[in-house]
């Protein structure tokens, strides 16, 4: 029974590093970019919806709040930041992301201060079902972003605009050719990419309502390396990703003696796995171009 | 009148001068081809014309637009369209995906199912495999789907890119059997070979690049039968 509350606590810390990663892995995919000012984005979220709750006290209002602004602030900062970077060295992109980073965590400190906000979104309390107890924000996790992968999976494949997603992501000349207007794609992977953090940043809040500037950089990473560990460029490869640092972040945790490494243990699995799949698990052989 | 019209085109590369204000045209109906060796300009001249690269002179007029400053995605929805060189397709999609991917500048897709059965019916090959995942085809299967992507979009100039590059000498007959085809159903077509004497038989007019110029132009037989062509790119 322990066992299966574990495992629940895991997949739902899982679906928010998820939710993470197929932010970073879907800009990778489409602007071949490492975004590593993307965590970030979930601690301005984060703000939006204590602003937002300061002011209604309803955590929809909240959530609704965080998602509009992210979205315009992903695509803000592509447009100024990355967009004047196409076709720079990759080094270039990556500092430029790294600082952006800096640059959100310093204005939110400047906004906010340094003493963590608390969030209260609601208390839930608990659910007991069959000798398992697990608090329900766990589920309320779990399940929104089981849907929301859902639709985001069916928005890839069966709509116009998440087929010139696949296409830009294989061959952004020849998607070009097709008459796919690739920046107009890049700037609706950020946006999409950037709700996604704006839900991540809920779901922390849910999971510990502590709110600081830094709210962003450790799930950042963790959510990058379960990227790495799909295989970065693959959506299912994110969501996968995703589940696995979560359970064994989950399990990790509830073994006494090695519960103090639990982040290092996130990381040696990262290792392992590209030691054995160096593409990641469900990552693409790079193609020859012929 | 001319469909397309090419003049003064200079493309640089940093400092390399690949393209040194090249001009030609290519009238509606007409198979025109550019011959050359390979670093001529060829692909070059392909990708500027269409957008992929950016001119840095000269002008470029298609259909009664000036397209020299337009981005790629804009001059296809003009009704251009490029078999690219080395195919390009989607490797991870399917054969019947990636014929989606080549209408994708047609917003209004009511003729969908019968555009898609005009290209099965011209590739039959690309019907028998239409689920097949487009990066196991063979090389000429491949050719098939590039040139039946570019198609998708009903384009009234479709660009090819080297089509015959790797490929079977009978499949290269095949494939220019189908150009001659597409033309002959009303699509304008400008060719880049390095195959100078299956191309200028098919072609109404080419024009000859060296090193960044054009050097020569005429009537596909005119080139056949000149001796400097001869001499350089017919062997003989």
């Amino acid at each position: 029974m322990k066992f299966i509350e574990t495992l629940i606590n895991g997949l739902s810390m899982g679906s928010t590093y998820a939710m993470i990663a197929l932010g970073y892995t879907m800009v990778y995919g489409i602007a071949k970019m490492l975004n590593f000012a993307h965590g970030d984005i979930i601690m301005v979220g984060g703000y939006m919806i204590f602003v937002t709750m300061a002011a209604t006290g309803n955590p929809i209002l909240g959530l609704l709040a965080a998602v509009i602004f992210c979205a315009a602030l992903g695509v803000t900062i592509e447009k100024v930041a990355y967009k004047p970077l196409r076709g720079a060295s990759p080094l270039a992109v990556l500092i430029t992301a790294i600082g952006v980073s800096y640059l959100l965590q310093s204005i939110a400190q400047i906004i906010f201060g340094t003493a963590p906000k608390m969030v209260n979104i609601a208390d839930l309390g608990n659910l007991s079902f069959a000798g398992i107890t697990v608090p329900v924000y766990t589920l309320v996790t779990l399940g929104c972003s089981m849907v929301i992968m859902i639709i985001l999976s069916l928005f890839v494949k069966f709509t116009r605009t998440g087929r010139a997603m696949i296409a830009v992501s294989e061959d952004k000349g020849a998607a070009q050719l097709m008459g796919i207007n690739v920046n107009k794609i890049i700037m609706i992977t950020f946006a999409i990419g950037s709700v996604l953090a704006a839900f991540a940043g809920l779901f922390m809040l849910m999971k510990s309502p502590s709110l600081t500037n830094t709210l962003g950089a450790m799930p950042g990473i963790k959510a990058f390396t379960a990227a790495v560990i799909g295989g970065i460029g693959s959506i299912p490869g994110a969501m996968l990703g995703g589940l696995l640092m979560g359970v064994v972040e989950a399990i990790s945790l509830t073994i006494p003696e090695i519960a103090p490494y639990t982040d290092a243990i996130e990381f040696i699995t990262l290792i392992i796995i590209l030691l054995v799949r160096p593409t990641g698990i469900l990552g693409k052989k790079r193609r020859e171009k012929v | 009148m001319a469909l397309l019209e090419v003049k003064d085109l200079s493309v640089y590369y940093g400092v390399i001068q690949a393209l040194k204000g090249i001009s030609f045209e290519v009238n509606e109906g007409e198979i025109v081809t550019l011959i050359g060796a390979n670093g001529a300009g060829k692909t070059t001249t392909m990708q500027s014309v269409i957008g992929l690269i950016p001119a840095n002179a000269g002008k470029v007029m298609y259909d009664g637009h000036d397209i020299t400053k337009m981005p790629c995605h804009k001059i296809v929805h003009l009704g251009m369209s490029q078999v690219p060189e080395g195919r390009r397709i989607f490797q991870e999609l399917t054969v019947y995906e990636n014929l989606v991917m080549g209408a994708y500048s047609i917003k209004d897709n009511a003729g969908f199912k019968e555009d898609i059965e005009k290209i099965y019916a011209r590739f039959p090959r690309l019907a028998e495999r239409k689920n097949q995942i487009a990066g196991t085809l063979s090389g000429g299967e491949q050719q098939m789907l590039a040139m039946g992507r570019a198609l998708m979009s009903k384009p009234k100039l479709l660009m090819l890119d080297e089509p015959s590059m790797g490929l079977s000498p009978l499949l290269v007959d095949q494939v220019f059997e189908i150009i001659k085809d597409i033309n002959k159903d009303g699509t304008t077509i400008l060719l880049v070979e390095q195959n100078a004497g299956k191309s200028l038989a098919i072609s109404d007019r080419a024009y000859v690049l060296e090193t960044g110029s054009i050097v020569l132009s005429g009537t596909g037989a005119e080139l056949a039968t000149s001796d400097e062509v001869k001499k350089a790119y017919l062997g003989g």
